[in-house]
């Protein structure tokens, strides 16, 4: 019947040992056994990109793999992004303040493959945007204000590497 | 709302739980002891069932009950979903049952629950039962459904016709007897599906202890869900409570009562457990209301000058296999066709067909995008066939701008006049050519062409009815926290509600709109409302809350001119104070004032003020409100290959007063990249088995980052003269248009090869096989 595996797996810094069924898929495995609920499932088909999550490093659709596939792996899922005191990420606040979510429902999906996007690529230009969120699908903003606020954060996080190398040679 | 006293583009309220994980939408939720559904649908699209076998999927460990209809039956007050329409009534086979007896009519329709530890399990023992099906001769056509000798959609039906009506005005026969030209055709609009990202979903907890029912609910009317709850289990509006979690979009896809939904609160009630139903992407495909399907034959009588005499025709409309929402679909089609264009004569026969597919209701738009399809194609008809521009045409045909308040020739689905109050379409159409370039596109084309590139414009006009009520419910309210609370029937689901709603109240009571807390639906706080569709909250829900926060702070100055003893006139309010103008010392905070309307002893407040620090208004708009647009779009096609890349898009758009104009254009945005989708790749296949042929997003295509452009909005902003904030919808005002305004663009690209196009959505396989039909004519 159902086969079972016990798994380590340490999702945003916690390290998590717990014996699942090995069919459970890593979004479900986060939203229902580790209640981490940020991340959504629209499509169950690695279509829609809602469910995407950075499984070390590399961003992955959670609903395309088995929870046991990241035995051993670091995953990082929205719920890490906001700092100290609860501040929003320069990525959070730049969609925040570009309007860049109406439902939310794919917006987690939409800041962790920019989120991995924008380390590769700090600089890109609108097209390079819009090819890195070709694969995340929103059926309310018509992405305009998406690829606005994707835009607006490489400048912020730019501003923010480049303060924190000018405090280091200080 | 002239002069404002905050921010109009501040950003939104909704958006820090959000953007950080912590939104709470229905799979969100878990409470202890919690067990899950799946259901088992039918693979047909007609069949009777003779017996269903649920013997191996109860011995399925984990699975606690398999329900079918006979369970329906001991447990509801109905086997058949409360009808929604009370003054249209239909064959009794047209209304959808909760699960069928004996019957199924539509892939997807459900026949049997199964309830289980985890849905996983649930799916396992859903595969075990077994369904002994006889497949029934299957109607997947609306045209072909409307002939005497169809097979039937229900086997007890006499016909498949569900209504047959005329939406007419003037004299049609004489304009086009004396018409200097007669033009006809015919178009097949495809439908979609409302592919909100979240799919539907339910979490029950019925409390046997307390006879009572909390349902969490991903819905565009949660009051239906109450009522329908209400009167399907025999329980009183004091046992049922529905409270609206963070909906993850609706499109319309949301905006009815389901089976799925009621069939959850049944295993609740049955096992005394809470219980969850999450739709997933296939059941979307095959489960939920879809829109859009119509075969159209029109003709256009014309004059020499390219103006309109009349147009006459008729449209085939799939209803699917049930009745869910009567004739909204149909009877709007219908009436959309002039829009804001002067038609002297019209007379449009509507022909609404059952069909072995799943039930079609309004998807954003509700039959407006379908009738403004078949006018615009009329208008670059007669543009092709008497050689004038096409944005002449338009020109010539527009409702002039000084000829509004402009009633139409026909009445609104409430059966008053239909009135065009405000707004000025030629004035739009003018500034939408200009900020397109229109004029000098034809010279960018000809150099395109030289270079061997194919670019095309095209021009779309809408206007749309908003704003329908009857009302939506408003409290507003401050306790002694003093921090001002709006309790409304309203429906977020996604447009930024809380966000506009709490700047209309900011507005009134000086209160910045973060300081203000809105609640939107729980059926607890907001007993009475109606729903999200139509683009109706801004002007139902906005203006009670406008007018109920000014009884508010009426009520507040009243006190503080009682307490200091001045005239009402020396009050002012700021800052979450009542105070004396110019005496700072003589102040009541709005605790102060709450605690004394609370009835608190200590402050004085006048006799004859009712008690609490409170207002509700639910506001009725003395009729529809219409938003207009006009469109222009710029295309790029390869005729090798089909391929359309949409180059620019223009969009004027007027939907009267802009509460928060960010808010406002990123509804424009999403609704006119739905339309994208309409217009070049939303297309839900059946077979002719009515079996769907595509059932996920890998082959439904939605629009993407790459397939829409950045839109151009540029806003008229004409206030309504029929509600105290001047608003008018905007929800659907983006969708209208697009695939008129597109596929007049495509063809544009593709002057050379002169095709026409008669379908939406024009596939690249389409356009490429039009191409080749044109070269084989010569």
């Amino acid at each position: 019947m159902t086969d079972t595996r016990t798994i380590s797996v340490t999702v945003n810094g916690s390290r998590h040992d717990l014996e699942i069924e090995t069919r459970l898929t890593l979004a479900d495995f986060l939203r229902h056994q580790i209640s981490l609920t940020g991340t959504h499932v629209g499509c169950e088909h690695g279509v829609c990109g809602a469910c995407t999550v950075l499984v070390d490093g590399q961003a992955v659709r959670s609903c395309l793999m088995l929870a046991v596939q990241a035995d051993g792996a670091m995953v990082t899922t929205v719920e890490s992004m906001t700092g100290e005191n609860e501040q929003l990420h320069p990525l959070q606040q730049a969609f925040h303040d570009n309007h860049g979510l109406q439902c939310g429902f794919c917006t987690p999906g939409i800041l962790m493959t920019l989120l991995e996007f924008l380390q590769h690529n700090p600089s890109p230009n609108e097209t390079e945007v819009r090819e890195a969120l070709s694969g995340s699908l929103c059926r309310c903003t018509g992405y305009q204000k998406i690829v606005a606020a994707a835009l607006d954060a490489a400048s912020r996080l730019r501003q923010d590497v480049g303060k924190t190398a000018g405090r280091r040679e200080s | 709302m002239s002069s404002r006293k905050f921010e109009p583009r501040m950003g939104r309220l909704e958006d820090r739980a959000l953007l950080t994980g912590k939104g709470r939408y229905v799979d969100d939720i878990h409470l202890p002891n919690m067990i899950e559904v799946a259901f088992v649908r039918s693979p047909h699209g007609h069949a009777l069932f003779h017996s269903i076998d649920a013997t191996a999927a109860l011995a399925h460990p984990g699975v606690h009950a398999v329900y079918t209809h006979a369970d329906v039956v001991r447990t509801l007050t109905s086997d058949h979903i409360p009808p929604d329409q009370l003054i249209e009534s239909f064959p009794a086979t047209t209304w959808p049952y909760i699960l069928p007896k004996d019957e199924v009519c539509f892939v997807g329709e459900a026949v049997a629950i199964v309830v289980a530890d985890t849905r996983y399990i649930a799916e396992d023992a859903a595969a075990l039962v077994e369904v002994d099906y006889e497949p029934l001769p299957v109607v997947s056509n609306c045209r072909q459904a409307s002939v005497p000798e169809s097979a039937t959609v229900h086997r007890d039906a006499d016909s498949n016709i569900v209504s047959h009506f005329t939406t007419e005005y003037g004299d049609t026969e004489t304009a086009f007897a004396e018409a200097a030209h007669v033009f006809g055709f015919s178009l097949n609009q495809h439908r979609g599906g409302a592919h909100s990202i979240e799919g539907r979903g339910v979490v029950v907890n019925y409390d046997a202890d307390a006879h009572h029912l909390t349902i969490w609910t991903s819905t565009q009317s949660a009051h239906k869900s109450r009522d329908a709850a209400v009167e399907l289990f025999d329980m009183d509006e004091s046992q049922v409570r529905v409270i609206v979690p963070d909906v993850g979009g609706g499109f319309g896809g949301k905006n009815t009562v389901y089976p799925e939904e009621i069939l959850t609160i049944m295993a609740s009630r049955l096992l005394a457990r809470p219980v969850k139903w999450i739709e997933d992407r296939r059941e979307h495909f095959i489960a939920s209301i879809q829109e859009r399907d119509q075969e159209w034959d029109i003709e256009v009588a014309v004059d020499t000058e390219a103006r309109v005499q009349g147009v006459r025709g008729t449209i085939y409309h799939d209803q699917g296999a049930y009745t869910l929402l009567g004739l909204h679909v149909p009877h709007n089609s219908s009436i959309a066709v002039p829009g804001p264009y002067h038609l002297p004569s019209y007379s449009m026969e509507v022909i609404v067909s059952e069909t072995n597919k799943v039930s079609s209701i309004p998807v954003r738009g509700a039959g407006y995008p379908e009738g403004n399809f078949a006018m615009e194609r009329i208008l670059d008809r007669i543009s092709r066939e008497l050689g004038v521009d096409r944005a002449e045409v338009r020109r010539r045909n527009l409702i002039p701008g000084e000829a509004i308040p402009y009633e139409m020739p026909m009445k609104t689905r409430e059966g008053t006049p239909m009135i065009y109050e405000s707004g000025n379409f030629t004035r739009c159409h003018e500034k939408a050519l200009e900020a397109a370039g229109y004029e000098d596109f034809a010279r960018l084309q000809q150099k395109a062409r030289a270079e061997g590139r194919h670019i095309g414009i095209g021009v779309a006009n809408m206007v749309k009815v908003t704003g329908r009520g009857p009302f939506e419910s408003a409290t507003v309210r401050v306790g002694r926290s003093g921090r001002v609370i709006v309790y409304t029937s309203a429906m977020a689901m996604g447009q930024g509600t809380k966000t506009a709603l709490a700047q209309v109240c900011a507005e009134q009571l000086s209160i910045p709109p973060d300081q203000i807390t809105v609640v939107t639906v729980d059926t607890a706080s907001s007993p009475i409302g109606i729903g999200a569709y139509g683009s109706r909250t801004m002007v139902n829900a906005g203006n009670s809350v406008h007018l109920a926060a000014g009884e508010v702070r009426d009520k507040a100055i009243r006190v503080a001119a009682h307490v200091f003893e001045v005239e009402e006139k020396d009050i002012e309010i700021a800052d979450g104070f009542a105070r004396v103008k110019g005496d700072q010392a003589k102040s009541l905070t709005f605790k102060d004032i709450a605690k004394a309307l609370g009835a608190a002893k200590g402050l004085a407040i006048p006799k004859d003020m009712p008690i609490g620090f409170e207002a509700t208004v639910n506001f009725r708009p003395p009729d529809v409100t219409y938003c207009n647009a006009s469109h222009v779009v710029q295309v790029e096609v390869d005729p090798e290959t089909g391929g359309v890349e949409i180059v620019r898009y223009v969009v004027v758009n007027d939907s009267g007063t802009l509460i928060n104009p960010t808010l406002v254009e990123g509804q424009l945005q999403g609704g006119i990249a739905h339309g994208i989708g309409n217009a070049l790749y939303e297309w839900m296949g059946y077979d002719e088995n009515a079996q769907p042929v595509i059932t996920n997003l890998a082959e439904y295509l939605l629009p993407t980052s790459t397939t829409v452009p950045n839109i151009e909005i540029i806003h008229e902003e004409t206030p309504s003269t029929l509600n105290p904030l001047g608003v008018k919808g905007a929800g659907e005002s983006g969708v209208v248009a697009v695939a008129g305004a597109v596929i007049s663009a495509v063809e544009n690209a593709l002057e050379p090869f002169g095709i026409w196009i008669s379908d939406a959505p024009i596939s690249p396989m389409r356009i490429v096989e039009l191409i080749e039909e044109s070269k084989a004519a010569g």
